[in-house]
């Protein structure tokens, strides 16, 4: 299973083992990671499960959709490698990635 | 001002569940209040994902947020519920016991409604605005920072800076434009939510130099006992710039709070209203909660738990409001009194 490495805004981090086809999300509400609130349940209907995405992996993860892109606007100091963890969905290929949380979701 | 109003429910929140509790309440003949923060019944489907399909309403493939809203209205509509819209429910005071229990219920209008049973169903709590995260932004909020535009007038002639990409930033923008001594639209990037014919009347003001357009950030407030002169703007280039600025309006959209709920003596678990799985009733005997805003052992935030959960707590406060009545359970494919109070027999 692909780790995910999770670092709040204190600086703790939680190394987490995700499931392949789960969303980034999902991954951190399951394992109870924190600064993530995902009110809406990962319908992109929300800002907030915002997070920071490790520059190193944005090519793989990826820009957000049109859609993520406008709620965005809804997050706090979103950044070129903000995202919304409901949109991303978990592959083999995120193996080692380093997500950053924001220390506020609205 | 204050209306005094009795009724046998009050039900805290007009979203899908507490719509659907309307109708299990009403064929028990009990009549009900709807009092909801928003302007319009639906709570989340109809403020968060009006058009976005659900799945999982049983008997329904796919249903939108407001395509299901206008379908449990249409539900509830023979028991003439009826709703306070863009109140909230700040205090409820206990005046009955347990074997009897009544409530009076204050708005934050000031209007009271007592009733014999409380209904909680308010989802996730109350939409509030969201606060942009600027430090101090406290001090200046109710005389420079505001959320909403109440009065217009406030903002004649001052230097007036609005936040957001959506319509009520593009619409309050053009509103306030003329009255402004200056007005400034601030947004994150150079592309909008809002509908197109009111950006292209926005970009227009701009191109014509009758206001202004800025793309970033606002990361700090310059000003003194509460009234605001300059705000600090961060460009996508990381470069500060200063904005002359008495009136900030920022629109970051609704968030849910627990709000007052937290204030009413009920027992909680993790900012949920406890209840038992036999009546969804809370700690307080005639306080119920249902839907996602309750919390019991392996509870399921899905509006159709909502529903069965509505229809439990119905029975129970049936025994409240007609405590001579013994209740007899009907269907309504074969109830004739069911079906006189849904008007189709």
């Amino acid at each position: 299973m692909p780790s995910i490495t999770f670092i709040d805004s204190k600086g703790t981090s939680r190394v987490i083992d995700a499931e392949v086809g789960s969303t980034v999300m999902e991954t951190a509400i399951r394992h109870k990671v924190p600064e993530i609130v995902a009110e809406c349940g990962g319908a992109c209907a929300c800002a907030t499960c915002h997070v920071y995405v490790d520059e190193a992996f944005m090519p793989i993860v990826g820009k957000p959709q049109a859609m993520e892109e406008d709620m965005l606007d809804f997050a706090y100091d979103v950044k070129p490698n903000s995202r919304l963890s409901c949109q991303i969905k978990v592959t083999a290929a995120l193996d080692g990635l380093t997500i950053t949380t924001p220390d506020r979701q609205g | 001002m204050s209306a005094a109003i009795e009724t046998d429910v009050v039900i805290i929140g007009a979203g899908p569940v507490g719509l659907f509790a309307v109708f299990e309440l009403g064929l028990l003949d009990i009549k009900c209040h709807l009092i909801d923060i928003l302007p319009m019944a639906g709570g989340q489907c109809a403020e968060l994902y009006p058009e976005k399909p659900i799945y999982d309403i049983p008997g329904h493939p796919t249903v939108t947020g407001q395509g299901l809203v206008d379908r449990l209205l249409e539900q509830s509509e023979p028991f003439k519920p009826t709703f306070h819209y863009g109140e909230m429910v700040e205090a409820i005071e206990v005046l009955g016991d347990g074997s009897a229990p009544l409530f009076r219920l204050r708005t934050d209008i000031g209007k009271t409604i007592t009733c014999k049973a409380v209904v909680i169903a308010a989802g996730g709590g109350s939409f509030q605005p969201k606060k942009p995260p600027i430090p101090g932004i406290e001090a200046y909020e109710g005389t420079s920072v505001h959320y909403a535009v109440r009065k217009m007038e406030a903002f004649r002639d001052k230097h007036v800076v609005v936040v957001g990409g959506g319509d009520s930033a593009l619409d309050w923008t053009l509103n306030l434009q003329p009255l402004a001594k200056r007005m400034t639209l601030v947004h994150r990037r150079d592309d909008f939510r809002a509908a197109p014919h009111s950006v292209n009347a926005m970009r227009d003001l701009v191109a014509s130099g009758q206001m202004d357009l800025a793309i970033g950030q606002i990361t700090g407030l310059d000003g003194a006992d509460g009234h605001l002169s300059a705000v600090d703007l961060k460009g996508a280039d990381s470069s500060v710039s200063r904005i002359a600025c008495e009136r900030l309006i920022p629109f970051f959209g609704l968030t849910m709070k627990l709000g007052p709920i937290a204030n009413w003596g009920l027992n909680l678990t993790e900012n949920l209203v406890a209840v038992d799985t036999e009546k969804f009733e809370t700690s307080t005997p005639g306080i119920f909660a249902i839907g996602d805003i309750n919390s019991y052992p392996g509870k399921l935030k899905l509006i159709l738990s909502g529903f069965h959960e509505g229809a439990l707590a119905a029975q129970r406060i049936h025994r409240y409001v007609y405590p001579e009545k013994r209740l007899t359970f009907q269907y309504t494919t074969s109830s004739t009194s069911l079906q006189r109070k849904l008007g189709v027999a």
